[in-house]
């Protein structure tokens, strides 16, 4: 019995980017099927489209054989469709229950009933194994947990079809684990679930079927008994990925960034980052493991110039960098790939070439002596650029904000790169990416790493890390919990037991292996 | 088609639209309060173009609308909405009154050390919302509109107690000396040299806008600030800047229109060209370039509502209708999106073929 069907989806957006063509997609009831594509393929907003957050251009949706209109997410909830987003939609200083019932409030009276409220929450928690304090604020959950807390309230709701965009991006191996028996017990129980990802190894353990989308088209439907990873890597991407990267010994060259006894403190004086050490080399690509949330991002920002610190030093080519002006930092040599790059990466209604530049306005052969822009240097650049990193758009003068989320991560990486920067911070340069340009930007790493340059890489992709990095620290709540210098010491377990800290190595030793 | 060129025809016939819609409007309106609704309606729409010096009008109208439209561009460029260009262009009015009253220059020389000064001004009043809110955070939009009051009474307070005509029985200024002013350039109307300096003007801040390094750092930074500061771009430091280099041009502004059409300062109240300046500037899409067209397409209702009060019993207040609903329109996006839609994705199918 098919859940859901949607027939010959088409959708169009206003930028001219057609994302969806003439796709059907078809789910059975009771189980988990995978939905599997680069990014920029299509996947989310065909989702979109089933939830009502997008209309399709074309194409009508069956749920359990009757065909529906669904223009709003109020429709969706009422045909018994859910959505978790890749993003999480909470509201931090809300409790859980208040989260939950925000929109859907049972009322005593002119209150709202909290007491019957926490009831429910409790009640659905116990009967789907997902337990969670009704009282505790959100800002105070872990990312497992608020998780959690976005199936429990699309559950509440009444959702009997699930649809979680890639809800494993942002989690721990061991919260993965833990989501996976919960989904499980869900199918287990008759939901349907449609499971976006683009991770094989989860897709293979957890689903039943896929359906492959490549460009906005359906590449079809397959038992995952019946198709190899190969199989499914290659009607992604069209061609046959390289799943590891190949890359050669590193010469560790001289010391180019040297952090010591590094302190950010919060505005009441809790330490972000603790009192940490480490120096990075020129040929080195050092990796930086943890859960989201333990100073990572501190750490970036004071090596790039976007944060302060309270103590200790950073010196880059034996210059301190503390009270320097971003441009200062930049000019010195450092490059930075920025976490968020939507909010600080690019301008989003500046055409491509434009987010190009922007790092580049010292540029006397872009800028000339009296400040005026040489159009045609310019224009010779830009398109060098788009063709080298094969960044895909009609022409490099129309708004960054019409590419896809690879295509937009191209840009910033050539960018950062084309200012030939001797270290580069690398923060979740994958993130969101789809397989081809996760490629393409890994080998960019590895090569301005056997040029000579430095990389410090943060990442919860673990594969990556493990690929890329030539050491790896482990930061744990501000600190290094670990310092590994042999990667093939250790397992993708054994570095989850010291990103939640259940392990921890010896503090001299790390000090020792962190110089 | 391309998708610039479907934004483009889309955009132009939403401009269409609006300007016939409020056209109609505006007939509506006096249909129902006239009691010769034809005679306001024609006097209203063609009175403007029934003789030369009519015509002129419109021109000499539109050229200190020029100036604060391309103040209140730079300044929206940059993502600021400091609406300080109106205390600009008055304040630009007085600088260039006391060079005119106070300097003995020759004729070439004269109006363009007043036009300097005010610049100069202007530039100064600008600076002060833009420096308050780099140095403390305060809402630029708040304290220039508080400037705006300050700036209106600190000029007139100048011309009344250091600059007055003892003999005038209202308040004027001194006359100021005739080697100051703009020449008229076409006969038969009070059409002076300003509209060339405002066309000229018009066409430095596009390049300005689109060619130069500080134009380019002044479009990042509006757009997205904290870009700017992440690639290294100091952007507070520009956003005052591009206020600076906007209150220069409004300050100007006042100069070229005291100059090109006064002999001495009358004013009670700051005229409200600023304000007029932002529905300019938007009408226009802040770009400098069609600046001057929706100057002159504002000044034609100016003074076609003008015209239609002293030949009916409408009032000329109606303009201020017209000027409301268009400025409603023009910021309401979603007018006309289903058919840029239906073209874009004819346009996207036709390309890819299915």
């Amino acid at each position: 019995m098919t859940a859901l069907r949607m027939e010959h989806i088409t959708k169009v957006y206003p930028n001219g980017v057609v994302a969806n063509r003439d796709i059907v997609f078809d789910v059975a009831v009771g189980e988990i099927h995978a939905l599997s594509g680069e990014n920029g393929a299509g996947k989310t907003t065909l989702m979109k489209i089933l939830f009502g957050e997008e209309t399709a251009t074309e194409g009508k949706i069956f749920i359990h054989g009757e065909e529906q209109y669904i223009h709003t997410s109020q429709d969706a909830l009422k045909l018994g469709i859910g959505m978790v987003h890749q993003h999480f939609m909470l509201v931090p200083s809300l409790t859980v229950t208040e989260n939950i019932i925000l929109g859907i409030e049972m009322r005593k009276g002119l209150s709202i009933d909290y007491t019957q409220s926490k009831k429910l929450v409790q009640e659905y928690g116990e009967k789907y194994h997902m337990y969670l304090d009704p009282d505790a604020k959100v800002k105070d959950l872990s990312v497992g947990q608020k998780q959690k807390l976005e199936i429990l309230k699309v559950l509440i709701r009444g959702a009997k079809i699930l649809i979680l965009d890639e809800p494993t991006a942002v989690l721990t191996p061991q919260e993965t684990a833990e989501l996976f028996t919960e989904l499980k017990h869900l199918r287990n129980e008759g939901f349907t679930i449609i499971f976006i990802s683009h991770k094989l190894s989860e897709v293979r353990e957890l689903c039943d079927h896929i359906t492959i989308i490549r460009k906005g088209e359906s590449k079809g439907v397959y038992a995952l008994a019946d198709i190899t990873d190969e199989e499914i890597s290659q009607k992604m991407v069209g061609r046959d990925v390289e799943l590891t990267i190949a890359r050669s010994e590193g010469k560790r060259g001289k010391t180019l960034l040297k952090v010591e006894n590094l302190s950010v403190l919060e505005e009441g004086g809790k330490p972000r980052v603790d009192n940490v050490s480490f120096n990075l080399h020129e040929g080195e690509i050092l990796g930086i493991a943890g859960v989201e949330g333990n100073g990572q991002s501190e750490l970036v920002d004071v090596i790039t110039g976007l944060g302060n610190f309270q103590h200790g030093s950073v010196l880059f080519q034996n210059k301190p960098i503390k009270y320097n002006h971003v441009k200062e930092i930049r000019e010195a040599g450092i490059g930075h790939i920025p976490e968020d790059r939507m909010s600080i990466g690019i301008a989003s209604n500046l055409s491509i070439t434009e987010n190009l530049l922007a790092d580049k306005t010292r540029w006397k052969e872009f800028f000339g002596k009296n400040g005026l822009l040489i159009k045609q240097k310019i224009r010779s650049f830009s398109a060098k650029m788009v063709e080298d990193y094969a960044i895909l758009c009609r022409d490099p003068e129309v708004p960054i904000s019409s590419l896809s989320g690879g295509n937009i991560q191209k840009v910033v990486l050539a960018r950062e790169l084309s200012s030939k920067p001797q270290l580069i911070v690398a923060n979740q340069p994958t993130r969101g990416v789809d397989v081809g340009a996760t490629e393409f930007i890994r080998k960019q790493l590895l090569s301005m790493r056997d040029a000579g340059g430095a990389v410090l890489l943060v990442s919860s992709d673990l594969r990556e890390l493990f690929g890329l990095s030539d050491r790896l620290l482990v930061m744990y709540e501000g600190k290094f919990a670990a310092c590994i210098t042999d990667l093939t010491s250790i397992d993708e377990q054994g570095l989850g037991r010291y990103m939640l800290g259940l392990d921890t190595q010896d503090t001299e030793m790390v000090m020792r292996n962190a110089q | 088609m391309k998708t610039r060129s479907i934004n483009q025809l889309v955009d132009s016939t939403k401009l269409a639209i609006v300007v016939v819609v409020a056209c109609l409007l505006v007939s509506l309106i006096i249909l129902m309060v006239s009691d010769q609704p034809w005679v306001a309606i024609s006097s209203f729409f063609f009175g403007p173009f029934s003789t030369i010096r009519r015509i002129g009008n419109i021109l000499e109208g539109a050229i200190p609308l020029i100036f604060t439209a391309l103040a209140v561009t730079l300044i929206f460029r940059a993502g600021q909405f400091s609406m300080i260009s109106e205390g600009s262009f008055f304040i630009g009015i007085l600088g260039a009154t006391i060079v005119g009253i106070s300097l003995d220059l020759p004729a070439g020389l004269h109006p363009i050390v007043a036009l300097l000064v005010a610049g100069l001004l202007g530039a100064i009043a600008a600076a002060i919302p833009a420096l308050l809110k780099l140095k403390w955070q305060v809402s630029e939009v708040v304290t220039s509109i508080m400037l705006n009051y300050i700036i209106q009474f600190f000029v007139i307070y100048m011309i009344n107690y250091h600059f007055r005509d003892p003999e005038a029985s209202s308040l004027a200024s001194l006359k100021i000396a005739t080697t100051a002013s703009l020449p008229g350039i076409v006969p038969g109307t009070r059409i002076h040299l300003g509209l060339i300096i405002a066309l000229i003007f018009s066409a430095l801040t596009w390049f300005f806008v689109f060619r130069m390094k500080a134009g380019y750092e002044i479009r990042l930074v509006g757009d997205n600030a904290d870009f700017a500061r992440y690639v290294g771009i100091r952007a507070p430091l520009v956003m005052v800047m591009a206020q600076v280099v906007a209150g220069a041009i409004a300050g100007i502004g006042g100069g070229v229109e005291f100059l090109g059409m006064y002999s001495r300062f009358k004013w009670t109240v700051s005229p409200g060209y600023g304000w007029t300046g932002i529905a300019v500037a938007l009408l226009a899409r802040r770009n400098p370039i069609m600046v001057p067209f929706a100057a002159i397409f504002i000044a034609y209702l100016n003074v076609g509502s003008g015209i239609m009060a002293r030949s009916s019993d409408v009032g000329s207040e109606i303009v201020y209708i017209i000027q409301g609903v268009i400025m409603l329109m023009i910021a309401a996006d979603a007018l006309l999106q289903g058919w840029r839609q239906r073209l874009v994705v004819k346009s996207a199918t036709a390309m890819e073929g299915i």
